[in-house]
């Protein structure tokens, strides 16, 4: 196989760049290139327009803690991922892009469900639900879609007991969000699908106004919209990003991670004779480091000149920083290309950086534990029952993974 | 070690709790809270790794 790397001397690449033909887990050869040779350069976007990208792991972090930045996607320069997430930004607004303080003060409004003790408490639950399917699974026919038969609904059924949606309404939410994560669909397939969401998570809250439980979303109906401190768009809008980035982004992490201990048999090993959980807890932290599937890039725009990496980013130039490729860095990382679940990855920039840093973090790290503890523990023979080359990979998706995963046992 | 933590900046990773359970908590909203201000001489690397892992700086060292 040969590769033509780009010449980094010359302004503004296309970004994203395709990754390798037969490196799915490994970033596009391009950023590997730009990281080495010009950590912070232009880069030309969908629109024809030009972005700063930053592809080192300590300038992501540098960067992203600057108050110099903003995430708010309805300022001019604002480098937008796709045609449909640009249509969405002017119908939709949450606190992911928008800056402190209104940006704080939303996000505290849902902070509380997922502190470290309150995930914790949870803990049971998701081993519970984690079996059941597992249960379901071995006794339905092989081979089975894992995607379909678990890595989806575990993390669908937990955000929904935290919320308090629904879960039979499943197909309705997890459809309408692979729109909207779909780098591909047009504008008017990204807001309807939004407008779908927000319209169901509306009703969903006239329901909890009526009738309280112990849920997220009738404590954001009671404290919240019935005290005035939200609309009920807003608290709608809320809900849509808290059900959507609840289940998408782990259900990736679930069906990619597995794929990659699969084509990784020491350390699948390793992980399935884990009784520690400490091991356990460092292994998902080196499969989230080293899949980062938020792949296209967080994107801010500078509000003053800022001088990084020999280069001066100008008030008012898109930024675009590449977690993917900052997770594959040698400086922070070494041997950044190995999947190799002993080391300490603690500093990885998976759930990004700065105030915007994921919120559901600490829940996906119990359900990720609880998962590769769980699954190859219980299936020893679990094994992929397709060619890795021909599985249909989320290249144009705003999160990485696969659409499907046959396996067998 | 004195460790000291601005409340207002936190925003609710919940890293430090991981990294050094015994200095940091979080109140009922997630917000950081300090267990420990001079924290035992073998906590001093969890608390430089929630330090590092702080993504909103929330957390400082301050020499006594």
């Amino acid at each position: 196989m040969t590769e033509t790397l780009p010449d980094t001397s010359t302004a503004a690449h296309e970004y994203p760049s395709p990754r390798a033909a037969g490196c799915p887990f490994d970033p596009p050869p391009a950023l590997r290139a730009l990281q080495a040779e010009r950590p912070v350069s232009r880069v030309r976007i969908w629109d024809g327009s030009t972005a700063w990208l930053v592809t080192r792991h300590d300038q992501m972090r540098a960067l992203l803690g600057d108050p110099r930045i903003s995430a708010d996607a309805t300022r001019p320069g604002y480098p937008h991922s796709s045609p449909g997430t640009q249509a969405s930004s002017r119908v939709r607004r949450t606190f992911l892009v928008m800056d402190d303080p209104e940006h704080a003060r939303l996000r505290r409004m849902v902070t509380a469900p997922f502190a470290i003790r309150k995930v914790e408490a949870l803990r049971p639950a998701v081993q519970r639900t984690t079996d059941d399917l597992i249960d379901a699974l071995l006794a339905g026919p092989k081979p089975a879609d894992l995607v379909e038969a678990f890595a989806l609904p575990l993390p669908s059924l937990v955000i929904c007991a935290l919320l308090g949606v629904p879960y039979e309404d499943h197909d309705l939410f997890q459809r309408n969000t692979r729109v909207i994560v779909s780098r591909s669909a047009t504008p008017e397939e990204v807001v309807t699908a939004q407008q779908a969401l927000t319209e169901y998570l509306d009703d969903l809250l006239t329901v909890k106004r009526a009738h309280p439980a112990d849920d997220l979303l009738s404590r954001l109906a009671a404290e919240r919209v019935n005290t005035g401190e939200l609309t009920r768009r807003e608290a709608a809008q809320m809900g849509v990003l808290l059900l959507s980035a609840g289940h998408e982004t782990t259900a990736n992490m679930i069906a990619l991670g597995t794929l990659a201990l699969l084509e990784n048999p020491d350390q699948l090993a390793l992980l399935r004779d884990a009784e520690d959980p400490k091991v356990v807890a460092g292994a998902v932290e080196e499969l989230l480091r080293y899949l980062t599937i938020v792949h296209s890039g967080r994107r801010r725009v500078a509000l003053e000149d800022i001088e990084i990496g020999g280069e001066v980013i100008r008030a008012g130039d898109g930024i675009i920083v590449a977690g993917d490729i900052a997770n594959r860095d040698p400086e922070a990382f070494p041997d950044p290309d190995r999947l190799d679940l002993t080391r300490d990855a603690r500093r990885h920039v998976a759930f990004g950086f700065g105030v915007h840093q994921c919120l559901g973090q600490p829940l996906a790290r119990v359900e990720l534990q609880v998962v590769y503890s769980t699954l190859y523990h219980r299936i020893p023979t679990l094994q992929l029952a397709a060619d890795v080359d021909g599985l249909p990979f989320k290249h144009d998706g705003l999160i990485y993974g696969v659409h499907e995963l046959p396996v067998t046992w | 070690m004195r460790v000291e933590v601005d409340q207002p900046r936190c925003v609710a990773s919940g890293q430090c709790v991981l990294a050094a359970p015994e200095v940091f908590d979080q109140d009922d909203d997630g917000i950081v809270e300090m267990l420990a201000d001079h924290p035992e001489p073998d906590q001093h690397d969890g608390v430089r790794e929630a330090v590092a892992i702080c993504p909103a700086a929330a957390i400082r060292l301050v020499r006594e």
